[in-house]
C-alpha cells in the first residue's frame, strides 16, 4: 500500500452532497451523480441531500427519448449497491412543487429544512451542485 | 491551513474563476498551502491554452498558470468533464484519436477521485461555481 | 459553518435556500451577484435584517464595489476583501459553497 492511500485510509470523514437543480436543463445532477459514484469508492461517510429543484432529479416516469439525452435516472436506484444509502429529500422542496415521497423513483427519508440544517452542520465536506 | 478550490465554470461567462483566482492569491499571501485546484462541470474550459482574449483584459487561463508555476500549485482538470468538452492532453488526444492537444502549461488531467481526496486531505473545500 | 452566496435574490432562490438552512452562530458571505442580497431598500432586506440576529453577514466588497454599490449596502452587513474571505474559512470549520 502506497502512503497516500495508507493515508486515505486513515481519515474518514463526512461528506455531504447537496443537489439543488434540475435534471437535463444543465449538466449538474448528471455529473453530480457522477461525482457521488466515484466518491464512494473512497469509503467516506456520505450523505446525498436533495433539495430545492434537485428534488426533481427524483421524479418517477422520465423519459428522455424524445431529448435525445440520456435518462440517468435509474442510477439513483443503483446507489444502495455503493453503499451511498443516506438519501435525504426536503420536506418544504416537495410540497411546493406538489410532489410526495410516492411520486420518487428511490427510497428516502424526508427531512424538514430545519433537519436538513441540522445534519449539514455535522458534516466536513459539503459539495453543492 | 491546507485548501481545495474547486472550479465549476469556465473562464469569462461566469465570474466563478475570477474569485477563485483572487481567493487562491489571497490564501497563498496569507501563508496558507492549496492542497489543490480541481476544475468540474464547464471549470475545465480554464485549462485550454487556445484561448485568444483581446489584450486589455485579464487572462484567465495564463492567470492560472502562472500561479501554478510560482507556487507550485496542483491544477487538475477532470478527466471525464475534459473529455466532453474537448480538453485534451497530449496522452488524453492519442488515446482518443485526436490530432491535437490543448492543455494550457501547469494543469494536468486526472480522475474524479482527485477532488475526493483533495476534501479528505484538505481542511477545507470552498467552491466556486454557477 | 461559513455559507457563500453567488447568485442575486431578484434571480434566483438560492438566498432564500441559504438562509432558511444557517444555523444559528453561522455566517453567510454574499459573493459575484450575491451582494444584490446586501442592498438597502429592497424587498429581500426586511429579510435579511430579521436574519442578523442569528447569522452574521458579509459582503465582499470588491464585487460590492464592482456593482456600483458602494454606500449602498444595508448597516449590519460587514464588507471584507478576499484576504477577509480567506480568513471567514478558516474562522469557521467548513464551508457550504450556495450556488
Amino acid at each position: 500500500m502506497s502512503d497516500e492511500e495508507m493515508m486515505e485510509g486513515g481519515v474518514q470523514k463526512k461528506f455531504c452532497y447537496v443537489n439543488r437543480t434540475a435534471p437535463y436543463g444543465t449538466v449538474y445532477a448528471l455529473e453530480a451523480l457522477e461525482v457521488v459514484l466515484i466518491g464512494a469508492a473512497f469509503e467516506q461517510d456520505v450523505s446525498v441531500v436533495f433539495m430545492d429543484d434537485g428534488v426533481f432529479q427524483l421524479a418517477k416516469g422520465q423519459d428522455t427519448a424524445g431529448i435525445g439525452m440520456k435518462n440517468f435516472s435509474p442510477t439513483y436506484r443503483a446507489l444502495e449497491m455503493y453503499d451511498v444509502e443516506k438519501l435525504y429529500v426536503s420536506k418544504e422542496s416537495l410540497e411546493e412543487r406538489g410532489l410526495s415521497e410516492d411520486d420518487l423513483l428511490v427510497d428516502v427519508e424526508v427531512k424538514t429544512a430545519a433537519e436538513i440544517r441540522d445534519l449539514m452542520e455535522e458534516q466536513d465536506v459539503l459539495l453543492t451542485f | 491551513m491546507k485548501f481545495t478550490i474547486q472550479v465549476n465554470e469556465g473562464p469569462y461567462t461566469h465570474q466563478a474563476s475570477d474569485t477563485a483566482y483572487n481567493f487562491a492569491t489571497a490564501a497563498l499571501a496569507a501563508g496558507h498551502e492549496i492542497y489543490r485546484v480541481f476544475f468540474y462541470h464547464d471549470g475545465v474550459n480554464n485549462a485550454t491554452r487556445l484561448t485568444t482574449p483581446p489584450q486589455d483584459d485579464r487572462n484567465v487561463i495564463n492567470r492560472w498558470s502562472e500561479l501554478a508555476a510560482k507556487h507550485s500549485l496542483d491544477l487538475v482538470v477532470c478527466v471525464a468533464a475534459a473529455q466532453r468538452r474537448g480538453i485534451a492532453d497530449a496522452d488524453e488526444a492519442r488515446r482518443n484519436g485526436k490530432n491535437a492537444d490543448n492543455i494550457a502549461p501547469g494543469f494536468r488531467i486526472s480522475g474524479l477521485g482527485q477532488l475526493i481526496e483533495g476534501g479528505i486531505q484538505a481542511d477545507r473545500l470552498v467552491v466556486f461555481g454557477d | 459553518m461559513l455559507h457563500t452566496v453567488n447568485k442575486s435574490p431578484f434571480q434566483k432562490n438560492t438566498f432564500e435556500s441559504c438562509i432558511k438552512h444557517a444555523a444559528k452562530g453561522s455566517a453567510v458571505l454574499l459573493i459575484e451577484d450575491g451582494v444584490y442580497a446586501a442592498l438597502k431598500g429592497t424587498s429581500v432586506s426586511a429579510e435579511v435584517q430579521q436574519a442578523m440576529g442569528d447569522i452574521t453577514f458579509y459582503a465582499l466588497e470588491p464585487d460590492v464595489n464592482a456593482r456600483g454599490l458602494k454606500g449602498k449596502v444595508m448597516d449590519g452587513v460587514n464588507l471584507v476583501d478576499y484576504a477577509g474571505f480567506v480568513d471567514l474559512t478558516v474562522k469557521f470549520d467548513r464551508v457550504q459553497s450556495w450556488l
